[in-house]
């Protein structure tokens, strides 16, 4: 690809345009949350390596490691990794169709009011779903850590 | 005449953004009041201002029917045509106007669109034929015979007016500047889907880790765009081609010569 310079760089909106989240529909909302689990996910898993090797230090090490899961802010945790991994992998199936075009709908000859045939109902429910059964994952983990 | 259209002009409350980036001078917000009917535009309402308030307000505009791209800003937040945006319809008592996110501010409501053009320039936005030069040294003319269902491919990619809002409302665009952009892209695809195009090397303009791939489908291009072309659905079908899920079996168009005596 041909190299862009542009000196000019005032008023590219960065990290603000980029977290502006209202007025551009579910699809903005499903790249922001995508984009925001997938970070916190990575993470949690840079931790959960670091936390599975204090076994190298023995028994204890670890043990004590673990406790820091089975307080009331660590299960609280826990419960937000349920509800981001299920949103990103839910989320990420629909996304992994949409990507290469499949339940977008075919180009035609646009009429107005001009509605979009690729921010149809049909992809657009993949992201409720997501939201729907992330939510469904933490009231069940809720339950689970914090239940009898 | 329904009886909103009798009545003592309703007045809104226009609150635009005001910088001089020539000048170097600080930007600010102005108030201005401006009259208006069920049927003004923000664009009238500016053009208002511009006449009767403050001449020096500077905007771009020139069609006033939503076709030459020109007026595009930010409107209460939104990338949108100022000329094709009623008053009425944004149901707010104040409307605020700020420049195209993304575009360099040149002055007030004014913005450079160089590098948005670059990217689409970059693309290569025509039609090649590897047998142009032959055509013109025969003096033949050729007509292209495509059917309806060959043109419905990327008709709709071709109503694009270059007004930059989807441009705007990229988040990805927003965060790096190589990005050629849902625009750009768009027109790629629309080349790329005509069965008169017989360029070979299209896709791999974009082909790289600035370009396509960064697309991750937030679909605030198609949202704003305000004449149909669907930009996210132009992305995710050329992103198909580009990953051989789609399998490219155009079929070149067939020419047919004409004869003009
Ligand atoms: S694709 Fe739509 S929003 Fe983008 S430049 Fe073209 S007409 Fe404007
Ligand atoms: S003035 Fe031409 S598009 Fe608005």
């Amino acid at each position: 690809m041909e190299e862009i310079e542009h000196p000019i760089r005032n008023n590219f909106e960065g990290l603000r345009g980029w977290l502006k989240l209202s007025g551009y529909g579910w699809e903005r909302v499903s790249y922001w949350f995508q984009r925001l689990t997938g970070v916190f996910l990575l993470i949690y898993f840079i931790g959960h390596i670091y936390e599975t090797s204090t076994i190298v230090n023995g028994l204890n090490a670890w043990e004590s490691f673990l406790e820091l899961t089975q307080t009331v802010w660590g299960h609280l945790f826990l419960i937000v990794v349920i509800g981001a991994s299920t949103f990103h992998s839910v989320n990420g199936i629909r996304l992994i169709f949409t990507h290469v075009g499949i339940g977008l709908g075919t180009p035609g000859r646009p009429d107005y009011p001009y509605n979009p045939s690729s921010l149809n109902y049909r992809q657009k429910s993949g992201i409720w779903i997501a939201l729907i059964l992330s939510v469904l994952a933490m009231y069940y983990g809720f339950n689970i850590l914090f239940g009898e | 005449m329904s009886n909103n259209d009798n009545k003592i002009e309703d007045k809104i409350k226009l609150k635009v953004y005001r910088e001089n980036r020539g000048q170097n001078s600080k930007s600010y917000y102005d108030s201005f009041e401006v009259p208006y009917k069920r049927w003004t535009t923000v664009l009238d309402a500016l053009l208002y201002v511009k006449g009767y308030i403050d001449p020096s307000l500077a905007i771009r505009y020139s069609c006033r029917m939503a076709s030459c791209g020109s007026c595009g800003m930010k409107i209460n937040g939104i990338p949108r045509l100022a000329c094709y945006t009623k008053i009425s319809e944004l149901e707010t008592s104040t409307i605020e106007c700020e420049p195209l996110g993304n575009f360099p501010i040149i002055r007030d409501l004014v913005t450079d669109f160089s590098l948005f053009y670059k990217h689409h320039k970059n693309i290569q936005p025509y039609i090649q034929s590897t047998e142009s030069v032959e055509t013109a040294a025969e003096e033949k003319t050729y007509s292209y015979n495509q059917s309806p269902q060959d043109v419905d491919k990327y008709l709709q990619f071709s109503y694009c007016i270059k007004c930059g809002l989807c441009y705007s409302a990229c988040p990805t665009v927003g965060t790096d500047l190589r990005f050629p952009g849902p625009q750009a892209l768009a027109q790629l695809y629309r080349y790329f889907a005509d069965t008169r195009d017989e360029s070979k090397n299209r896709l791999n303009i974009v082909d790289d880790r600035h370009g396509i791939w960064r697309c991750h489908f937030a679909g605030s291009c198609s949202k704003v765009c305000p004449k149909g072309v669907d930009p996210a659905l132009g992305i995710q079908l050329l992103r198909s081609y580009m990953l051989g899920v789609s399998k490219n079996n155009k079929k070149q168009a067939e020419k047919i010569e004409v004869n003009l005596d």
